[in-house]
């Protein structure tokens, strides 16, 4: 058995130039949320929402609750912004265990590093449109009821925590779980496809190729929650970091 | 005492980029596994804890619940760095 090389797990052949499969699903993720969104605005408000308007009304109070948490009530015109998020990444997680897709988009670094300096761009705007730019840098590194010697060593590490390792932590933590999950499916599938086509000692390696395929099965179900987890914790740690910068500790 | 043999005639045949393969790839077990052991005490602590607080009070699971996920979410991250570097160093 061979692993094969991670270029060949991870991209395929352009289906034009420049434009791959990845690309493709991130233009077909954006399509189909835009279209829902579309036809669920064209219902009438007044009836009872059914179909797709219900899907949608749900989604955007899930997200709202985001919000409500994240940022309180003065947060909730972000809510477009924060599920326009939200689904995005989630309709890119979901090809990781499609059949034919089968890789999500978010397991390249460009998208979830793209949408992780978007949200870095946006809450150190957010804080220096509140607060002012110098009160918004103040008050990262100097913190209110910290005694005075502590600021020697909490004033870079906050710093440093706030306006450089968030944008990475976003975008590592969102494309690290889906690597993994994506890495770990070729892994058992393989494993499956070695073992049932054993050459040697079939009587016992053909039997034994149903564990893997049991586990593969059980890490599809595991991958359907891990896309869905993601999505949300990026959501939830956009608003915080938006509603952190709104709102200055006192 | 054969099989020794064979084993240091078959080092011997390694040349210097052979030898840094294997030492990638030796690096790269050890960075994510290393990395895996406080995360994973962290994880478990954290959701413990939840647990707890969400049987004494079950009304405000709720809440608990999201401020777990946001807990596991910046503790992984440093397991998350570590599988990244394993995929740097081993692939």
């Amino acid at each position: 058995m061979e692993f094969p090389p991670i270029n060949e797990v991870i991209r395929w052949q352009d289906l034009f130039t420049s434009f791959n499969k990845i690309a493709l699903i991130s233009t077909l993720a954006l399509l189909i949320a835009s279209i829902l969104m579309f036809i669920a605005s064209r219902r009438d408000p007044l009836q009872p929402p059914r179909g797709i308007r219900n899907l949608v009304e749900s989604t955007v109070s899930f997200v709202e609750n985001i919000v409500l948490q994240g940022m309180g009530r003065d947060g909730l015109p972000w809510t477009p912004f924060i599920l326009a998020l939200f689904i995005f990444i989630y309709l890119c997680n979901l090809p990781g265990i499609l059949p034919i897709f089968q890789m999500p988009a978010t397991a390249r670094m460009a998208i979830p590093f793209g949408l992780a300096i978007m949200v870095w761009v946006t809450f150190l705007a957010v804080g220096m449109k509140h607060q002012g730019p110098l009160g918004y840098f103040k008050g990262i590194a100097f913190p209110p009821g910290v005694p005075k010697p502590i600021y020697v060593i909490l004033t870079p590490i906050e710093l440093i925590s706030t306006i450089l390792v968030r944008p990475f932590s976003l975008a590592i933590r969102l494309f690290a779980n889906m690597l993994a999950g994506h890495l770990l499916l070729v892994t058992f599938a393989l494993l499956c496809e070695a073992l049932f086509q054993a050459e040697t000692m079939k009587f016992m390696l053909v039997p034994l190729g149903v564990l893997p395929l049991f586990m593969l099965i059980f890490l599809t179900a595991f991958e359907v929650l891990v896309g869905f987890l993601q999505a949300y914790i990026f959501a939830i740690l956009t608003s915080v970091y938006i509603g952190q910068a709104m709102h200055p500790e006192h | 005492m054969e099989a020794l043999a064979h084993l240091a005639a078959a080092a011997q045949e390694l040349n210097a980029d052979d030898q840094k393969t294997a030492n990638a790839a030796i690096g790269a077990g050890f960075a994510y596994g290393l990395a895996a052991i406080g995360p994973g005490i962290g994880i478990g602590y954290v959701v413990g804890k939840a647990i707890e607080a969400m049987a004494r009070q079950p009304e405000s699971a709720g809440t608990v619940r999201t401020t777990m996920f946001l807990g596991i979410a910046f503790t992984e991250a440093l397991a998350l760095i570590g599988f990244v570097v394993f995929i740097l160093l081993g692939l």
